[in-house]
Formats: structure tokens, C-alpha cells, sequence
């Protein structure tokens, strides 16, 4: 396992204003006993609503914050104490925060990089090419950083973070703010750099596309604990996601009908469209039903979409419910 | 340097700017023994001895690790995370950060007052003593240094912290720079030997002009100021290492 914690925890004391002058002071944990291991290759999309704990996580494993408690292992590696050896061995992405220096054209960012993480010419050369072709950096290598827009920006932190031949590549929000486009090359690249499966990717993200086109596997925390461990499909299965009919009618929906095995979800347009989620029945059953009891026009099944079991997973877990059976 | 070296103007005046502050410091000097004969028991160009030492221990130090100021800047704005993930001694990237190469200069003016002290200050020349005279400004320049980094590392609990570490700093030089006899009691206790500013110039100074310490000091205290620089390096150190792990950075 290359990354390896166990009841991780990070308090931070927060004080607020009570009175004039008096403060009064409260801990909060933003990482609550987290234990993950992810293995040699692995790509983990890392995922929960904002101040769930991502970042603090991220910044414990890369020897930024020193945990309250717990144990972590980066490479075989306490993150804190042994900082500097472990940053030759891991990339790191912040979406906000840049690496490259702000008035350096990208190229010069690079070579400074290539003398402080110590890299033979060879190596740093064929890393840059290979970072080169893929990313479309040859038309704003020399530009000052400060100058790149932000898919620009981000190609290059991306380049930076692997020049020096990382074991694991943390990525925190490496899409946040970017253009289709960029959010396409940005993925793309990182798709092919989990194909060659010696770089170990820990991905956090708002933007669950990026999970499903790069993640197989997905850890959902929130307030400082994981909710989900496993693949997106266990993530269905263990939150039921439900398929839904939607069907547009000749005729206003009968407030008062019931089908079997499905339950309406919502009615609209003045009653001639109404979806249904199906409890149970198979679609085609509840097609077969539903053509019996009104007329229909159109119809369609659509799939659950993450974004959704996602939401209901934040804010189940915000109320304090944990998954439901099925898993 | 290259960003500085377009501003030419601006590193001249710096430059005029910074000896005018020198040579008022050496004008205060000079006018408090326009008006008293001594000052604490001791004759001018003893005083000057000892105002040659601060004025290259503490410049030195500025040079070197005076940087280290920034970190305010760098702990409010979480910046400090990118120090961090570098392979490198945070305390180094931060002091190399911006090389101020102005800063120079206040280090020659330094190193002239002193040659020029030495040169009329009745020292007791003998071979431990040549030793001090070299060692001296050194240990006085890692002292100041520990100092620099003690008071900037405050920032990491309590990030406006930057006019206490001032008090610590560039009050510590004028402390330094004087004659312990001079301050009141409770005061000279806490700052020149609670805190350690008498061994930078002052004790090292007496022990250079053969003189006893007139409060009853031990005369081989007056021998140790690297020993004291050393210890007040290490602190820093430890102090530095806990400041960093109770980095909290900023919401991402």
C-alpha cells in the first residue's frame, strides 16, 4: 500500500467572538478518523461538499498540516518529519494555489524545478516532452505565468507536478473554474497517465464527470469521515438509486392513480408529463401499467445520475442517516 | 537580484539612505559623549567597540535570514503550502526568497566601524583575544539571526505578530549596541542578561579591553558569547520546528 492512514484526525481550534473581549474557544474536527489505503497505481477520486475535509486530508498526506491523531504512511513515509524526502517522491496540484513562480515564463519554472528537486537532464527532458505533446504547452512555454489563463495555468502546474517523476500525484480540484476544453485535456491527460499505471493519482473534485471518465474507485467524507468506500456502482447499490420513467401524456394525470411497484416523483406540465420512480417493478412492468391507465405519447428510462446519489449522500449524511440496506 | 538590479535609482538611494541611518546612529554616540565624558562607566571609542560589533552582527543577520519576516505573508495568505511541498528547508526558501542585495551595504558600514573601533579602542590584543575579535561578530550575527527567526516564527500562532518580533529585533541591536550599565535594573536583567543581548557586543567587548564586568559579572561569562549564540540558535530552532507543525494553512 503506498498510501496508508489510520484514524486520522485533524482538530482545528476555532475561536469566536462572545462579549467584548472574551473569546470563547471550540474544537472542530475537520478530519474525523479517517483510515484509507490505496494501492501502487490506484487512481482514488477523492469527493464531499465543501469544508468536508478534502483538502485537510490531502494537506496531512503531503506533510503540509501534522495530524492530531492517527498514523499516515506516504511511500513509506511519515509525511511530517520526513517532509523534504517525501516531496521528491510525490507531485502536488492545488487548483487555488499556484507552484510556478507568477513572473517566470513556464520554461524557466520548470528548469528552477528540475535544480531543486535534483533531476538528471535525461530524465527531466523526456518528462517534459512526453508533458509537452500531451498538454499543448509548446504555444505558452514562454509566456509569464501571470500572463497564462487559468486552463493554461493549470496544464503547466500539472507538468511541474510531474516533472521530477512523482510516485503519487495528489491533485486537489485540478477542473475548478476550467472551460470544457480544458477540463477535456486536463482529463485526458491524466486518463493516460492511469493507463501507464506507474503513478499513483489521488483526485479531489466538485465535478463528478471527472470521477466517472478517470475514478473506478471513489471515497466519499463528509464532516471529516468517509460515507463510501468502494466503485461508483457499489456507491449506487448502497444508496439504491432508483431508475426513473418519464412519460408525456395525451391527457392531464389522474391525481388520484397509483401504480404498483413505481411512485410519482412529479407532475408537470400542466399534468401531461409525470415521472416516476421506479420501487421494485421492472420498466417494463411499470411501462405496461402505466400504458393501461392513461394515454401516452412519449416515454423515456433514465439512468440514476451520480450527481444526484451524491447529493442525497451529502445531505443524508449531514442528517445524520447513514446508508441504507442493499450493500 | 535581477529584478532588483532594473532599479538602479532606487539601490543608489537605498544605499545613500541607509549610511545616513548609519551615521546617525554613530551621531547619537557621539553627542551623548558631547555631553558626558562616559556613558556607564565607559570612554567613547570603548562604546564604539561595542556599536562596531552590533553593527555587523545585526545587519549580517537581516542579510541572511531577515527574510524570514514574510512569513506573516506567507501563513495568513496559506502560501506557506507551496513552501512546504518543496524538497527543501522551509527556513531556507523563505530567507532566500527575495535576497535583498541592498542590505549589503549596511554589512560593509558594519564591518568599517568595527575595524575602525578596533583600531582606537585600547583593545589588550593576545591570541584568545584576536580569536574573539574574529568570533565575536559572527556569534553576534547567529544571535540576532535566532532572534529573526524566534520572532517571525510567533506568526504561526498569532499571525499580526510582526511589532513584537520588531521590539525583539531592531530594539535588541540598540540594546546590544550599548554598555549594560547604562539600563535600569529590572530592564538591563531582562534584556541584556534574561534574553541574552549583553553577550552579543557587550561582555565579548570588556573581555577584548581587558576589563572586568563594573556589576560583578564573572569575568568568563564574558568569554562566552558563542557558546550563548549557539544555545540561542538551537532554541530558535526547536522553536521553528514546533511553529511549523502548527501550521494550520487556509481553506482551499
Amino acid at each position: 500500500m503506498i498510501i496508508e492512514t489510520s484514524l486520522l484526525r485533524k482538530d482545528f481550534t476555532v475561536r469566536r467572538k462572545a462579549g467584548r473581549f472574551r473569546r470563547t474557544a471550540s474544537v472542530v474536527s475537520a478530519v474525523d478518523g479517517v483510515s484509507l489505503s490505496v494501492a501502487e497505481g490506484e487512481m482514488l477520486g477523492y469527493i464531499g461538499p465543501n469544508g468536508a475535509g478534502k483538502s485537510t486530508t490531502l494537506k496531512m498526506l503531503t506533510g503540509v498540516l501534522t495530524p492530531s491523531g492517527g498514523t499516515v504512511s506516504v511511500c513509506g513515509l511519515t509525511p511530517v518529519p520526513q517532509r523534504s524526502t517525501l516531496a521528491r517522491k510525490i507531485g502536488v496540484v492545488f487548483g487555488q494555489r499556484s507552484q510556478l513562480w507568477w513572473d517566470l515564463p513556464l520554461m524557466e519554472s520548470f528548469s528552477l524545478l528540475r535544480h531543486v528537486y535534483r533531476v538528471s537532464e535525461g530524465d527531466h527532458a523526456a518528462r517534459l516532452r512526453y508533458c509537452r505533446s500531451l498538454l499543448d504547452l509548446d504555444s505558452f512555454v514562454d509566456t509569464p505565468v501571470r500572463q497564462l489563463s487559468l486552463g493554461q495555468r493549470m496544464r503547466g502546474e500539472l507538468t511541474a507536478a510531474l516533472l521530477h517523476g512523482p510516485k503519487v500525484l495528489f491533485l486537489d480540484e485540478p477542473t475548478i473554474g476550467l472551460d470544457v476544453l480544458s477540463k477535456q485535456a486536463v482529463r485526458g491527460f491524466l486518463a493516460q497517465l492511469a493507463e501507464r499505471g506507474d503513478t499513483t493519482v489521488v483526485l479531489t473534485t466538485h465535478d463528478l464527470a471527472d470521477i466517472e471518465k478517470l475514478c473506478r474507485r471513489l471515497v466519499v467524507i463528509d464532516h471529516g469521515r468517509v460515507v463510501h468506500d468502494g466503485t461508483l456502482d457499489e456507491l449506487h447499490a448502497a444508496y439504491s438509486s432508483k431508475r426513473r420513467v418519464v412519460a408525456d401524456l395525451d391527457a392531464p394525470w389522474p391525481d388520484d392513480l397509483t401504480l404498483p411497484g413505481a411512485a410519482v416523483e412529479s407532475v408537470e406540465a400542466e399534468g401531461f408529463r409525470v415521472t416516476l420512480t421506479l420501487e421494485g417493478a421492472t420498466a417494463g412492468e411499470v411501462v405496461a401499467r402505466l400504458a393501461q391507465a392513461v394515454p401516452l405519447r412519449d416515454l423515456s428510462v433514465r439512468e440514476p445520475e451520480i450527481e444526484d446519489v451524491v447529493a442525497r449522500l451529502y445531505t443524508g449524511a449531514s442528517a445524520g442517516t447513514g446508508p441504507r440496506d442493499g450493500r | 537580484m535581477r529584478a532588483q538590479s532594473q532599479y538602479r535609482l532606487s539601490f543608489v538611494l537605498e544605499l545613500v539612505f541607509s549610511t545616513v541611518v548609519t551615521s546617525m546612529d554613530l551621531a547619537t554616540v557621539w553627542v551623548l559623549f558631547a555631553v558626558n565624558d562616559s556613558l556607564g562607566g565607559f570612554a567613547g571609542p570603548d562604546v564604539l567597540l561595542m556599536v562596531g560589533i552590533a553593527a555587523f552582527a545585526f545587519p549580517a543577520a537581516d542579510l541572511v535570514v531577515g527574510n524570514v519576516e514574510k512569513l506573516r505573508y506567507y501563513v495568513r495568505s496559506g502560501l506557506f503550502d507551496a513552501v512546504l511541498l518543496r524538497p527543501l528547508s522551509a527556513l531556507g526558501q523563505l530567507s532566500a526568497m527575495d535576497f535583498a542585495s541592498r542590505k549589503v551595504g549596511r554589512v560593509v558600514q558594519g564591518t568599517v566601524i568595527y575595524v575602525v573601533a578596533l583600531a582606537v579602542a585600547p583593545v589588550q590584543w593576545s591570541v584568545p583575544v584576536a580569536v574573539l575579535v574574529v568570533l565575536t561578530p559572527l556569534a553576534g550575527a547567529v544571535f540576532f539571526g535566532a532572534i529573526f527567526v524566534a520572532g517571525a516564527t510567533v506568526a504561526f500562532w498569532w499571525i499580526d505578530s510582526g511589532e513584537i518580533s520588531n521590539a525583539f529585533t531592531y530594539g535588541g541591536k540598540d540594546v546590544a549596541a550599548y554598555p549594560a550599565t547604562v539600563f535600569g535594573g529590572l530592564f538591563r536583567r531582562f534584556f541584556t542578561y534574561g534574553l541574552g543581548f549583553a553577550f552579543v557586543a557587550y561582555l565579548p567587548a570588556l573581555a577584548m579591553l581587558g576589563r572586568s564586568e563594573p556589576l560583578g559579572v564573572p569575568d568568563w561569562l564574558r568569554w562566552c558569547s558563542p557558546l550563548t549564540s549557539l544555545t540561542a540558535a538551537t532554541l530558535a530552532g526547536l522553536f521553528w520546528r514546533t511553529g511549523v507543525r502548527h501550521y494550520r494553512s487556509t481553506g482551499s
